[in-house]
């Protein structure tokens, strides 16, 4: 049963079966308002999944990308509103700057001292998030003084339905932006030798070395892109929720390594798809917003995260040490 | 005859004081399959690391192809035509046999994008070229450890390759692949290409390679056409030792004695049925059969292993349960797999420690280690086997290898194991260590009464210290054989007819 190797199929079942199952607990899952939302959802954490992808990939691993997308967020429209710009494109492009020279400090640590991944990005989400609540400020940025530009832009809607009692919902029109990157990262990894160099280093960084890749250029290329990732994710995710909150995405570290890992990606590295990790982000959203649905503590969400997260990974190990036998 | 590929003439190599290579000198022609044997420690890694251009020699000369090099780097070797395929084969587990192939070529193409029709035609072209046959895109982690060779050997001739060293490359084959590998060597050969095979094998080299150099703590010990070497003069060269190569015999215990160990109809679903043998104090049963034919599973089902086995197993008479590693053990089985005759001790710690390992628990009161028990159970064990050494407060390596495996072997009998099931007792170890291994083994057969079963690939080894030798195929027994009574080519002829 060689398909059964493909992780992609296996975190398909297993989406199709959850759909099932809480289609049947609760039918209003199928409801077309409520896979929707499910979809925006997705946006945010998907992009940032993207750029966790890379890292595990690489055979790294990258827990800062929250705080870089804060960082990328806050100050952006924090310089926003002090010079009283209005935009789209400049401020999304900062962010992602700012992402991105992050994210290579995270590379510098990581190659030029040969420093633990888990490490070097504990100590740069501590001090980005630390500088940010220290230096610039704590106070959240509501809708009230939002740049109006921003709000506008994410709110635009692929297609909308209006409901007999005059509520309308509608798909996000972000979604697209998910897909676009997403496909990007799909052609990058499959069809560039930068992308075949974070695979190549992922499964053995000596030999990678021997035949000649450049591993400085490739950890450069992999933590600046999760940052820059992040960055441009946590503009996106203020201007759709219409809110910059300094302390934004807690916690989220673990919910997309979880999504990113159930969607079959190795823990130790050089494995792992952009399909796969757009089917564990949806499911890991789905999964959260039915327990929501299902009226289950917040605080019993963060032990399923954990029990996902453990059993993901578990069944890769089982799987690859099934294979080597 | 043909001028020479590769010339080495008085190679010396030192490192921090110990001389590795001293005056060595080698000669290969075009298209010869040349093996160098040597134990390990010896100085043949060295000697390729110096022919890969990995170590500069400290003197001597280094001619390829009528070109001399003072001192030659990895990539003027490289570019010479010499490829070097290591054990661990530097392969990428983790992607596709294809893009493993072609990785090489895209990278020094300087491209920047990937073309996959372009890999899979690199990827074929460099299969077809061996005459093999490997689905291109299965990833290569999912191949056995030959199919994972064959590709570092199509690899290695991708780039107009000269001659191509191979670094110890049956250890992990089983008997049939080694055969492919052999024809893979001879075809290769055709192409009028070098083949360095290094090895401790005695019988791959006598059957692989027309010239043979054997080196010995970093001396060429002998050099010659494989014509003029048989095992016991290349284990004698490789060693500088004699060694006897006398048979195990087995006396049997006097009339009414109980068996150690009956098996009566032992099976596993799926894996192992209808298992019946018994094994009498001081006996070595051999086990052979072809990878997949149940011999481990056996080894682990003794072990307690597999709880949901049918049948029985009795010890000295005594049913035992065998639903749990601990009742094994409390019944008197040990159980070594791979390698763990020669990697089971701590160098660093005391022989006492070392000895009393697997003990502890019983000898300690309350979680606590009882000292003077403890010492006196050591002194009587290393007076019993007449361990070489002033104090069993010294560490372990400050003994002879002989002692040492001494160590192995009194904490064995420290367990009262009265049967030891060994898996591949001597699989990657040396002429030398090998024949310690066996000698350890005979002595706790004869003088201490256990049974032993040892399973190996290696029909040689079996032939030599079994007094029996069981053959398994899918999961049964299939033949039984009075070692006296057979030799190492009936064996191998008889498991080829099972293939």
């Amino acid at each position: 049963m060689a398909f059964l190797q493909r992780a992609e199929y296996i975190v398909g079942a297993v989406l199709v079966l959850a759909m099932v199952t809480i289609g049947i607990i609760n039918p209003a899952f199928w409801q077309l308002d409520n896979i929707f939302s499910l979809l925006r959802s997705n946006v945010v954490m998907g992009i940032m999944a993207l750029g966790v992808l890379l890292v595990l990939v690489s055979g790294g691993i990258d827990v800062s990308f929250p705080a870089f997308a804060v960082a990328g967020m806050y100050l952006t429209i924090k310089l926003m509103l002090l010079v009283g710009y209005q935009g789209v494109f400049w401020p999304f492009v900062l962010a992602t700057g700012i992402g991105m020279v992050l994210g290579f400090v995270n590379a510098f640590f990581v190659h030029r001292f040969s420093l633990i991944p888990l490490i070097v990005t504990l100590g740069t989400a501590s001090m980005v998030r630390g500088f940010l609540l220290g230096v610039v400020g704590t106070s959240m940025i509501n809708i009230n003084i939002m740049p109006k530009q921003l709000i506008n832009f994410a709110t635009a809607e692929l297609w909308s339905v209006v409901n007999p009692d005059g509520t309308h919902y509608g798909l996000t029109a972000m979604i697209l932006i998910y897909a676009g990157l997403a496909v990007a990262m799909h052609l990058v990894l499959t069809y560039t030798m930068i992308g075949r160099s974070v695979y190549a280093m992922g499964g053995d960084a000596v030999s990678a070395r021997r035949v000649g890749f450049n591993l400085r250029r490739t950890t450069f290329f992999v933590y600046g892109l999760a940052g820059a990732l992040a960055g441009f994710a946590g503009m996106l995710h203020s201007s759709m929720i219409w809110l910059a909150n300094p302390r934004d995405f807690g916690g989220l570290d673990l919910d997309v390594i979880a999504a990113v890992v159930l969607g079959g990606a190795s823990i130790y590295g050089g494995k792992g798809s952009v399909v796969g990790t757009m089917l564990g982000v949806f499911t890991l959203v789905m999964v959260k917003n039915s327990l929501i649905i299902m009226k289950v503590e917040t605080t019993w969400q963060r032990v399923v995260v954990g029990l996902i997260i453990i059993l993901a990974t578990a069944i890769t190990a089982y799987r690859d040490r099934k294979k080597s036998v | 005859m043909a001028e020479p590929f590769l010339e080495l003439r008085n190679i010396h190599k030192h490192f921090s004081g110990v001389h590795a290579l001293n005056d060595v000198s080698l000669s290969i022609r075009p298209g010869e399959i040349h093996c160098l044997a040597g134990e390990n420690g010896s100085g043949k890694s060295t000697l390729i690391k110096v022919i890969a251009g990995v170590y500069p020699p400290d003197s001597g000369t280094i001619e390829i192809n009528g070109k001399s090099f003072a001192k030659l780097t990895p990539i003027e070797s490289l570019e010479q035509g010499i490829q070097v395929i290591y054990q661990d084969f530097s392969l990428f587990r983790n992607l596709t046999v294809a893009e493993n192939l072609a990785l090489n070529s895209q990278l020094r193409e300087g491209r920047k994008l990937v073309n996959w029709k372009q890999v899979r035609r690199i990827a074929r072209e460099a299969l077809d070229r061996l005459g093999i046959d490997i689905d291109l895109s299965a990833e290569l982690d999912s191949l056995p450890v030959s199919g994972k060779q064959l590709v570092a050997i199509a690899k290695a001739l991708m780039f107009d390759a000269r001659m191509i060293i191979m670094d110890e490359p049956t250890t992990a084959l089983t008997g049939r692949e080694v055969d492919r590998l052999f024809s893979i060597v001879r075809a290769i050969q055709c192409q009028n290409i070098a083949v360095l095979f290094v090895s401790h094998k005695m019988r791959e080299m006598l059957e692989i390679s027309e010239r043979i150099t054997i080196i010995r703590n970093g001396l060429k010990v002998a050099e010659g056409p494989t014509s003029e070497f048989n095992e016991s003069t290349i284990t004698t060269y490789m060693t500088g030792r004699e060694h006897t190569c006398q048979r195990f015999t087995f006396t049997p215990p006097p009339a009414g004695t109980p068996p150690r160990l009956e098996v009566e109809n032992l099976g596993v679903p799926g894996k192992l049925s209808g298992i019946s043998f018994s094994l009498a104090p001081g006996e070595i049963v051999g086990v052979t059969g072809l990878l997949g034919s149940g011999r481990t599973c056996l080894a682990l089902s003794l072990f307690g292993l597999t709880p949901k086995h049918t049948g029985r197993v009795l010890i000295d008479g005594r049913p035992v349960p065998l639903t749990s590693i601990q009742e094994a053990i409390a019944a008197g089985i040990a159980y070594v797999p791979e390698d763990r005759l020669t990697e089971g001790l701590f160098l660093s710690q005391s022989i006492n420690r070392n000895l009393l390992a697997a003990v502890f628990e019983r000898i300690s009161r309350f979680l606590v280690i009882d000292k003077a028990q403890n010492d006196s159970l050591a002194r009587s064990m290393i007076l019993d086997l007449q361990i070489a050494t002033p104090s069993g407060k010294n560490p372990v390596s400050s003994l002879s290898g002989g002692n040492q495996q001494r160590v192995v072997l009194g904490r064995w009998l420290l367990t009262n194991a009265r049967l030891l099931v060994l898996n591949g007792p001597t699989v990657g170890v040396d002429v030398g260590s090998k024949a310690e291994i066996h000698a350890m083994v005979r002595a706790l057969a004869l003088e201490h009464g256990l049974g032993v079963v040892m399973i190996s690939d290696d029909l040689p080894e079996l032939v030599q210290n079994a007094n029996r030798i069981l053959v398994m195929h899918r999961g049964r027994l299939v033949s039984e054989i009075e070692a006296a009574r057979t030799d190492e080519d009936a064996l191998s002829d008889l498991l080829k007819t099972l293939a």
